[in-house]
């Protein structure tokens, strides 16, 4: 204990140095990417990345100290930089070559370079190993054909990670391989999908013909599902795993609104309010906790559990929300271009429609409860018609 | 504050699942159930060689002077076992009831002798004393946490387990004139097997002889903890000070959040043990979604509850043991309602111990305050208030 006491102590020192250093050299009221990429270049970006890519090689949980001595400088756009920072990096990291981590990890985190996932598809959602766009190999290059969905942010990505199938005559989960999809390759077409909010947030990502590179590649080919888990378990993580402050996120929001409206207020309702505090209460000491367990490792599928407990409490609490109220109105159903995604921003009736989806991005509420019961409670598998077939033999 | 547990707490942990596989798996448990379940010889054992029944006391009065989380791993593991030992209301509730006294000079008194006492009181030791009263209450309090601590003895708090902090008074109308008690208080657990009672009035607390008290063990919903009915008739006691009842009783609460946690861990693996063994159309019948999603949901249920456990015991607060039982008492209840469901026949039998897990659950659900009790206390604590 004493000797992890002192090691963490040091470490804590040399951080505190290291910003020190870093404020003495650049201005932080000065051009702000100026002092993005400063800091990146001096491993505070992530401590827990190694050196010479925005880390130190630290432990996780001491990326706190960092995220406090720099408060009062300018931070990352974590709305539109999600995808990247919360997906993108950590596969980057686990799989890209030296060559692909010096190229993309800078930008990535600055905010410089924008990032999108190309992985759902109209016939492959839940079962996502089942699907169709092809990249088919030309020599030294790439050609991949098909479409993808819901796409957030697609409209404004510099990059995006794709998965797509390079052997349809293997088993499903075998054939995929993992690239890096440039955005701005011929052959990419953006199209806004309108959501029931009103307003198009993601899109559909047209492939037609597009050319990449050998070097965008991921990991080995054949190996692109292996690679999209160490995505998925992070997305899930970003999805529910932000802390939270007592009485914060959606409960905030009702809050605000019961202690300012006492003639609103109905025994029914309170009864009801008070049941979601309690469980936002323990599902934010959870995620605590989760948070103490994976400071120095990495999120485990014990992560799909915080997912599955916010969507259920969002949807609950928004839904509360407009009942409260008593409001028929609705703020803005034009269609417009979102450039970021906040759950909590907007009026109730729009908080209410966004949580919806909460359930189902980033893998439904019901394929987390298969996850859990089998990866964490040893439950057995459902039996499979698709395990062993060839995927172009797979009923369509 | 920490939410995970401390090798201390594992090694702890570990003594007592041992020693629990050991000695009181849950068939001996419910072999045991009818006749009056609890077991002096597995409490001997906890109590002195393990330690647990000084965990709570300071060291100077011969305990570990261990945390609060420290008693919540032990309970988790009773709880997981249903152990019919007195650890919560001896170890626990009597300990810090003891702890919790005050010898406060401007207390109510109601016993006339303590008239003497008018001149300044700088501890426990000034004055005249009058046998085992007010004045000597300090050392009294002490010796009797030095018994327990060790083991050689077992306190109950005379409290009803239907009470909670915000209604500490409930169940009992005991009241005290000229140094001896009389009254009624109901559903007591662990007074049969107490050496000393410990009994709040009138916001003091006194100690009684059980052989001058009436304790009579009515059928108990829960077989594992079972509960008496305390009748004093102008008893006589010794008064060792003024006490916070509901801070007391707060206290507990928020430590049996972590025995409610031990009850739906024990049924949570049980449960999965089962589904993955029992098969019906020709597959586990824990390969159905049905079944599957069902379980997902109460492990989340059970993470949570974990959570609100740990942070009741190392935060200790009003707002924090409100949470925790509003929460981990539906839970409890909601696991072992699952198991009994999903165990499907045998599950409603007797000679599966589940049902032990299932009445456990369902008194503990009331103990200390409902989950409805402690929400209510959440409007006030949190900020939340009702409609005007």
């Amino acid at each position: 204990m004493q000797e992890t006491g002192s090691g963490k102590t040091g470490h804590e020192e040399l951080l505190r140095e290291r910003v020190a250093a870093l404020l003495d050299r650049h201005d932080p009221g000065g051009d702000r990417l100026e002092w993005l990429r400063a800091r990146f270049d001096a491993g505070l970006a992530w401590v827990w990345f190694p050196e010479g890519l925005g880390g130190l090689g630290l432990p996780r949980e001491l990326q706190q100290v960092v995220e406090r001595e720099l408060a009062h400088t300018p931070q990352l756009d974590t709305g539109v930089q999600g995808i990247g920072l919360g997906m993108a990096a950590p596969t980057i990291l686990a799989f890209g070559t030296e060559a692909q981590k010096r190229r993309f990890l800078r930008p990535l985190w600055t905010g410089e370079e924008i990032w999108c996932q190309l992985f759902s598809e109209p016939g492959a959602g839940s079962d996502l190993a089942t699907l169709a766009t092809r990249a088919v190999r030309d020599g030294d290059e790439w050609v991949v054909d098909g479409q993808k969905v819901w796409t957030s942010g697609a409209h404004h990505s510099r990059w995006a990670i794709l998965v797509a199938r390079t052997d349809p005559a293997v088993p499903k989960h075998r054939g995929m391989t993992y690239f890096v999809c440039d955005m701005h390759a011929p052959g990419v077409e953006v199209r806004p999908l309108r959501q029931i909010t009103g307003e198009a947030e993601f899109n559909e990502v047209f492939l037609t013909g597009v050319r990449l590179p050998d070097d965008l590649r991921l990991g080995e080919v054949g190996d692109g599902w292996r690679v999209a888990q160490t995505t998925l378990m992070n997305e899930r993580v970003a999805i529910g795993g932000a802390p939270v402050r007592q009485g914060g996120g959606m409960a905030g929001a009702v809050l605000d609104t019961w202690r300012a409206h006492p003639e609103l207020r109905t025994h029914d309702l309170h009864q009801r309010l008070l049941e979601l505090w309690v469980e936002a209460e323990v599902t934010r000491l959870s995620g605590a906790r989760l948070r103490e367990q994976l400071a120095a490792g990495q999120p485990g599928p014990e992560g799909s559990g915080m997912k599955l407990s916010f969507a259920r409490l969002n949807q609950a609490l928004s839904g509360l929300d407009v009942e409260l109220r008593r409001d028929l109105g609705y703020d803005d159903w034009t269609f417009r271009r979102s450039d970021t995604v906040d759950f909590y921003g907007r009026g109730p009736g729009y908080r209410y429609l966004r949580a919806k989806g909460n359930s189902i991005e980033g893998g439904t509420s019901e394929i987390l409860r298969n996850i859990i019961a089998e990866r964490v409670l040893g439950l057995p598998a459902e039996p499979r018609a698709d395990k062993d077939v060839p995927w172009k033999d797979l009923p369509r | 504050m920490t939410l995970l547990y401390s090798e201390v707490e594992e090694e702890l942990r570990s003594a007592v699942r041992g020693l629990l596989a050991d000695r009181c798996p849950p068939a001996a448990v419910l072999e045991r159930a009818e006749a009056g379940p609890h077991d002096p010889a597995l409490w001997k054992t906890l109590a002195a060689e393990i330690g647990v029944a000084g965990l709570l006391v300071p060291e100077e009065y011969g305990g570990a002077g261990a945390s609060a989380s420290e008693a919540a791993v032990v309970l988790e593991e009773l709880g997981r076992g249903v152990a019919p030992v007195p650890f919560l209301t001896s170890a626990v509730l009597a300990t810090r009831a003891l702890l919790d006294v005050r010898d406060d000079p401007g207390a109510p008194h109601d016993a006339p002798h303590d008239g003497p006492h008018d001149g300044p009181h700088d501890g426990p030791h000034d004055g005249p004393h009058d046998g085992l009263r007010a004045g000597l209450s300090g050392e009294l309090s002490g010796e009797l946490l030095g018994r327990l601590a060790e083991g050689r003895e077992t306190a109950a708090l005379v409290v009803s387990l239907a009470a909670s902090p915000y209604q500490p008074g409930r169940g009992s109308s005991v009241t005290a004139r000229e140094g001896r008690l009389s009254g009624v208080v109901s559903g007591v657990a662990g007074a049969e097997v107490a050496d000393v009672l410990l009994v709040p009035a009138g916001g003091e607390l006194y100690t009684v002889d059980p052989a001058a008290a009436r304790i009579e063990a009515t059928p108990s919903f829960d077989l594992t903890r079972p509960v008496a009915t305390v009748t004093f008739a102008d008893a006589p006691a010794a008064r060792l000070g003024a006490v916070d009842l509901a801070g007391v009783l707060r206290f507990g609460a928020g430590l049996m959040a972590s025995e409610q946690l031990g009850v739906a861990e024990w049924c949570l693996d049980t449960t999965l043990a089962y589904v993955r063994e029992r098969r019906q159309f020709a597959r586990p019948i824990g390969s159905f979604q049905a079944i599957k999603h069902r379980l997902a949901d109460l492990w989340l249920d059970v993470v949570r509850a974990r959570a609100a456990a740990r942070a009741a015991a190392a935060d200790g607060s009003a707002l924090a043991v409100a949470v925790a039982q509003a929460w981990n008492s539906g839970v409890a209840v909601r696991v072992a309602e699952e198991a009994l469901q999903l165990h499907g026949g045998i599950g409603m039998t007797w000679e599966h111990p589940l049902h032990l897990f299932l009445k456990r659950a369902k008194a503990a659900e009331i103990a200390l305050g409902t989950p409805g009790d402690h929400r209510a206390a959440v409007a006030s604590l949190a900020d939340v208030p009702g409609p005007e």
